[in-house]
C-alpha cells in the first residue's frame, strides 16, 4: 500500500504483534521493550534533556526575572546583559528574550500535548468505527485515509486557519485533526481482529457483552501503540506548529511559540543574531532529542532493524 | 582418486557484540568424485554454517579458517572474483526455504539463464532455452510457461525445483544440497529424492546433503558425517555407523528416530539440551549428555580418530555401543 | 500495466472531486468573507461586490458553476487581488514552483538512493557517518530554519552565493533554495534506501543470487536494488507533499517569483479564491504524481500488478 510511513510499519508491526499474545505476554513484551530502549544511551540521555526542558519551560518563568510580555524601555535590541538580567538579550520591543522563549516552548509543548490528544481520540474513533462495520464502509473509509497520506495536509490546515481565524483552539484541533491517520490504521486493524475473536468468544460464552470484550482486548493492547505513536508523533506536531507560528498563521500575539520566536528573529539575524539563535538552539535540541527517543523505540520494538 | 573437495581444519568464527561464537570447529572431511555424503545434525550443530563458510556465504560477522579443496583449489582466501569463477560453475549450493531463496521481483528464466551467461558465455536467449530444458528434466511441466512467470506464482515444491535446475545448470562438479526437504510436504519429499538421485546420477555430481532425517541419509546417501556443536563426531559409510555406530550421539540419534517396522516403544530422546555455543562444557562436548561417559570425557577433548576401514570417531570409549534394537 | 494504470486513474478521479466539493463547502459555509474586514462596507457595495463574485447565488448555483469553470481550468477570480483571477495569478508563479519543486525532488530522490545504497554497502564505516550527520540535519531541523541558517552564513557572512532574489536563467540563485529544498527529502529518502537496502542484503535470495556467482556488481544492480527500492517508492508520494509545503517557505525566505508568497499572502488576507485555487492546483499535481509512483510500485513489485 502506497503511502505508509516508517512510523506506520513500526506502530502497526508492534499492534499486531499484541494483539496474537495475550494481556500478559503483550505487557512483556512491552517491558521488553521499554528495557531495551533504556540500554540505549543516547535515547535515555536525550529523554533526560527533553523531561529537563519541560520542566523549565513550565516552572522557569516562576523564577524568571523578566515576564514574558513585560517591556523594559532601556534595553532595546540589546544583546545578552547579565548586568540587566536579560540573559539571552532582548527582542525589539524591549521584552526579555529568555522568559519568551520559556513561554515560547510551553505554548510549543502545550499544543503539541493537546494535539497528539485530539489525534489520537479522532483516530482511534475513526479506526474503531472503520472496523467495526467493515465491508464497504471500511474499504472507503481506509482509501480516504490512504488518499490523505499523500496530500499536503498542512495546506489544509492553512485553509481552515484561513476560514476560522487564528484561535489557539482551532490550532490544537486542526493539527490534530491531521495527524490521525496512524492511529486510525492501527485501531482499525485492532477492531478488525477484535471482530474475528469477538465472534468466536460471543458464541462460546453465549452473549457476553461487546463493551466488556472491547474493555478487556482493546484498551489493554492500545495503551503501548499508543504511549509509542504519542511519542512518534510530537516531533512531528512541534514541527508542524512551528511552520504555521513562522508564517504568521499559528500563535498569535502576546503569546508566542518557538516558530514566532525563530521567525521574528531570521528577520534581524544578521544584526541581532541572539534573537533567532536561542530559540532556534531550543527547538533543535528538544527535535533532536525527541528524535533519537523515536529511533531508540523503533529499535527497541524492532530490534532486526539496524 | 583424489576427493573432490577436501576440508582440512575448518573453523567458523562468528564475532558477537561481547563474545565469540565458534560454530565449527577443526572440520576435517573428505569427498570422492560421484559419491553422496550426508551431514547430520541437530540445529545449532554447525552443519549449515561450515558449508556456508566454504562458499563464502557467511554473515558480515563470519570468518572462515583453514583450507577447502575443491579439485585442488582452496576456497577459503580466495579473492571474491575468483570465488565468483567457481561458485555456480564447479560448486553449487541450494538452500532450504525454497519459498524465500528466489528474488522475488525477477523473473525465474531471468534468475536461471544468468548462471548460464556468466559462466559458460551463452548469450541470452541460448541460456533461456537451455533453462527450459533444465526445468522440464527436474520434474516441471510445461517449463516454458513457468520460465517465463514469477516466483511468487510456483508452489514450494516448483521453487526447490527451480533452485535445483539453477545449481545443475553448469554441471557443477560438487553440489551442496542445505536441508532441501525439510520445508516441503512429506509427499513432495519423496519425490524430491527421487530427483537427486537420478540427478546425481545423470551429471556424475558429487552431493553433499546436509539434513537432520536419517530417513533421507538411508535413502540417498553412500557415506555419512555426524557432528555435534560444531565438531565432526563420527564419520564412515551408512551401513557402518547404522548398524554399528561408536560414538554414543549417534547411537542418540538413531535410538530416537521412530522405525516403522518395529512394534511400538517410547520413543528415546538424548537426555538434556544442545549446549550454548558461548559457553561450552569442558572436556567432550556431549559428556553432559552421554551414557557412556567416564572421567576422561570431563577433561580431555576427544580427537577425531581414524579407524580400520577409513571410518573416524572422536570418542574415548572403546568398545562397540548396543543399539535399542539388539537390546529388545 | 495498461489495465492497471486506468484503474488507478479512475480511482483517483472521485477521490479529487471529493476534495474539490469539500474545500469548496468549507470555504463557503465558513464565518466572515473576504469582504468583512475591519472597516464594514456600505450594505450596497457590498451586495453588488458579492452579485459580482457570484456569492448572492444559492449555495448549490455557486457549486455547479464552481466546477464548471474548474473543468474549464478557470479558478475564479481572485477574492482580494482584484485586477487578476486566480489563474493568472497562479499561472504567473506556477512554472518557477513547479521547476524548483521538480528540480528538488528528482536531485533530492537520486541522491538519497545513491546516499543511502553506499551507506548500506559500508555500513558503520565513513559513508555511514557521513549520512547520519545529514539525516540527522535534514530530518530534525524545520526547512524554515535551514533556509534562515544557510542564507545567513552562505549567503551574508561568507557570501558565496547570492542571499535571494531571482532573475532567468540565474543558477547561482537557486543554488541555496534547492539545497534548503532538497535536504528534508533527501534525508529521508536515504534513510529509507539504507534500511531497506540492508534488510535487503540480508534476504535469502540475495544469498542464493552470491551462491551463483555472478558477482558483487550484478548481485547488487540486478537483484538487491529493485527490491530495496519499494519503500523508498512508497514514500515519494508523501514526499513530495512535504516538498510543496516546503517550497512555500523557502520561496518566502529567498524572495522567489513562485506560487509560494502569493498563497501566503493569500492565507493572510483570508482570500478564499487563491487559497482554493492553490490547495486545487497542489492537490492535481500530488494525484497525478501519485499515479506515476503507484505505476512505479507496480514495476517494482510485480505481484502488485497481478492482484
Amino acid at each position: 500500500m502506497a503511502g505508509i510511513t516508517a512510523k506506520d510499519v513500526v506502530l502497526t508491526r508492534y499492534a499486531d504483534t499484541l494483539q496474537k499474545l495475550d494481556a500478559p505476554k503483550g505487557r512483556s513484551l512491552t517491558q521488553d521493550a521499554l528495557r531495551r530502549l533504556m540500554r540505549n544511551r543516547a535515547a535515555v540521555i536525550s529523554i533526560a534533556i527533553v523531561v529537563l526542558i519541560v520542566l523549565i519551560a513550565f516552572i522557569g518563568p516562576y523564577f524568571a526575572p523578566w515576564e514574558y510580555s513585560k517591556v523594559d524601555w532601556t534595553a532595546i535590541r540589546k544583546p545578552p546583559d547579565f548586568s540587566k538580567a536579560h540573559y539571552f538579550g532582548t527582542d525589539a520591543n524591549g521584552r526579555d528574550l529568555l522568559a519568551r522563549c520559556l513561554q515560547g516552548t510551553q505554548m510549543s509543548l502545550i499544543v503539541a500535548a493537546v494535539a497528539t490528544i485530539v489525534s489520537v481520540v479522532i483516530g482511534t474513533f475513526y479506526g474503531a468505527i472503520s472496523g467495526y462495520f467493515g465491508g464497504r464502509i471500511d474499504a472507503v473509509m481506509m482509501r480516504f485515509v490512504d488518499i490523505m497520506y499523500a496530500m499536503p495536509y498542512v495546506l489544509f490546515v492553512i485553509i481552515l486557519v484561513v476560514i476560522f481565524g487564528r484561535s489557539p483552539v482551532l490550532l490544537f484541533v486542526g493539527i490534530g485533526a491531521l495527524e490521525w491517520l496512524t492511529m486510525a490504521r492501527i485501531v482499525r486493524g485492532q477492531t478488525l481482529s477484535l471482530k474475528e475473536r469477538e465472534f468466536i468468544e460471543a458464541a462460546r460464552a453465549g452473549g457476553a457483552k461487546s463493551q466488556t470484550i472491547i474493555g478487556r482486548h482493546i484498551v489493554p493492547n492500545l495503551t503501548g501503540p499508543v504511549v509509542i505513536y504519542a511519542t512518534l508523533t510530537v516531533p512531528e506536531i512541534i514541527i508542524t506548529e512551528s511552520f504555521l507560528s513562522y508564517l504568521g498563521l499559528g500563535v498569535q500575539e502576546p503569546q508566542t511559540s518557538l516558530g514566532t520566536l525563530i521567525s521574528a528573529g531570521a528577520q534581524v539575524a544578521e544584526s541581532q543574531t541572539w534573537l533567532l539563535a536561542f530559540p532556534a538552539v531550543i527547538l533543535v535540541t528538544l527535535l533532536l532529542c525527541l528524535t533519537y527517543i523515536g529511533d531508540g523505540l523503533r529499535d527497541a520494538l524492532d530490534p532486526k532493524d539496524r | 582418486m583424489a576427493p573432490i573437495l577436501n576440508v582440512k581444519h575448518l573453523d567458523v568464527k562468528f564475532e558477537l557484540h561481547k563474545s565469540e561464537v565458534h560454530a565449527v570447529r577443526d572440520l576435517s572431511f573428505s569427498l570422492e568424485p560421484g559419491e553422496t555424503l550426508a551431514v547430520v545434525g541437530e540445529s545449532g550443530s554447525g552443519k549449515s554454517q561450515a558449508f556456508m563458510g566454504v562458499m563464502g556465504l557467511l554473515a558480515k560477522n563470519g570468518r572462515a579458517t583453514g583450507v577447502a579443496e575443491l579439485a585442488g583449489t582452496n576456497m577459503l582466501g580466495l579473492p571474491s572474483r575468483e570465488l565468483d569463477e567457481i561458485r555456480g560453475r564447479d560448486i553449487a549450493m541450494i538452500f532450504q526455504d525454497p519459498m524465500t531463496s528466489l528474488n522475488p521481483t525477477l523473473k525465474v528464466q531471468t534468475q536461471l539463464a544468468e548462471v548460464l551467461v556468466r559462466h559458460q558465455g551463452y548469450d541470452q536467449p541460448r541460456a533461456i532455452r537451455a533453462a527450459i530444458e533444465m526445468l522440464e528434466r527436474v520434474g516441471i511441466s510445461e517449463p516454458a510457461r513457468r520460465a517465463n512467470s514469477y516466483p511468487y506464482e510456483l508452489s514450494g515444491g516448483m521453487r526447490q525445483r527451480v533452485m535445483i535446475a539453477m545449481a545443475l545448470l553448469c554441471r557443477p562438479k560438487v553440489l551442496i544440497a542445505d536441508e532441501p526437504t525439510t520445508a516441503l510436504d512429506v509427499t513432495v519429499q519423496a519425490q524430491m529424492l527421487d530427483l537427486f538421485r537420478t540427478l546425481i546420477h545423470d551429471f556424475g555430481t558429487s552431493l553433499v546433503m546436509i539434513t537432520h532425517d536419517l530417513g533421507v541419509v538411508a535413502g540417498l546417501a553412500d557415506r555419512m558425517m555426524v557432528m555435534y556443536a560444531g565438531r565432526a563426531v563420527e564419520t564412515g559409510t551408512v551401513d557402518e555407523l547404522f548398524y554399528d555406530p561408536r560414538h554414543p550421539y549417534t547411537l542418540g540419534l538413531l535410538n530416537s528416530t521412530p522405525h516403522i517396522e518395529e512394534r511400538a516403544r517410547r520413543l528415546s530422546p538424548i537426555t538434556g539440551a544442545p549446549p550454548n555455543m558461548e559457553h561450552l562444557p569442558d572436556g567432550c562436548v556431549f559428556h553432559p549428555r552421554c551414557p557412556y561417559r567416564f572421567d576422561r570425557c570431563f577433561a580431555e577433548v576427544p580427537a577425531l580418530t581414524t579407524l580400520p576401514g577409513g571410518r573416524s570417531k572422536a570418542c574415548f570409549y572403546g568398545a562397540p555401543l548396543i543399539r535399542k534394537e539388539d537390546a529388545a | 500495466m495498461l489495465n492497471y494504470a486506468l484503474k488507478r486513474v479512475l480511482s483517483m478521479l472521485p477521490v479529487a472531486f471529493i476534495a474539490v466539493t469539500a474545500c469548496f463547502f468549507v470555504m463557503r459555509l465558513a464565518p466572515g468573507g473576504p469582504f468583512d474586514r475591519e472597516r464594514a462596507l456600505p450594505a450596497e457595495i457590498k451586495a453588488n461586490l458579492l452579485a459580482a463574485y457570484n456569492m448572492d447565488q444559492p449555495l448549490p448555483v455557486q457549486y455547479l458553476l464552481y466546477v464548471w469553470r474548474l473543468l474549464h481550468g478557470d479558478l475564479g477570480p481572485s477574492m482580494v487581488v482584484k485586477t487578476y483571477s486566480v489563474s493568472e495569478l497562479l499561472g504567473l508563479g506556477l512554472p518557477f514552483t513547479l521547476t524548483l519543486g521538480f528540480s528538488a525532488f528528482i536531485i533530492a530522490t537520486t541522491m538519497g538512493i545513491l546516499a543511502g545504497v553506499l551507506a548500506a554497502l559500508y555500513q558503520n564505516k565513513w559513508p555511514d557517518y557521513v549520512l547520519v550527520l545529514v539525516v540527522m540535519v535534514g530530518v530534525v531541523v524545520p526547512n524554515f530554519l535551514t533556509a534562515h541558517i544557510l542564507q545567513l552564513v552562505f549567503g551574508v557572512y561568507l557570501d558565496w552565493f547570492p542571499a535571494g532574489g531571482y532573475f532567468p536563467g540565474s543558477i547561482p540563485h537557486l543554488v541555496m533554495p534547492i539545497t534548503v529544498l532538497s535536504l528534508a527529502h533527501l534525508a529521508r529518502v536515504s534513510r529509507l534506501m539504507r534500511g531497506s537496502m540492508i534488510e535487503v542484503l540480508g534476504t535469502n535470495y540475495i544469498r542464493t543470487a552470491k551462491a551463483k556467482g555472478i558477482g558483487a556488481r550484478l548481485v547488487l544492480i540486478r537483484h538487491a536494488i529493485k527490491p530495496a527500492l519499494l519503500p523508498v517508492v512508497s514514500y515519494l508520494g508523501p514526499g513530495l507533499s512535504y516538498l510543496l509545503t516546503g517550497s512555500l517557505v523557502v520561496e518566502q525566505v529567498f524572495g522567489l517569483p513562485g506560487i509560494g508568497k502569493y498563497f501566503i499572502q493569500a492565507a493572510l488576507n483570508r482570500d478564499y479564491g487563491l487559497v482554493l485555487g492553490t490547495v486545487i492546483l497542489y492537490m492535481v499535481i500530488i494525484l497525478v504524481l501519485n499515479l506515476i509512483v503507484d505505476l512505479l510500485y507496480a514495476w517494482l513489485d510485480p505481484k502488485v500488478k497481478y492482484s
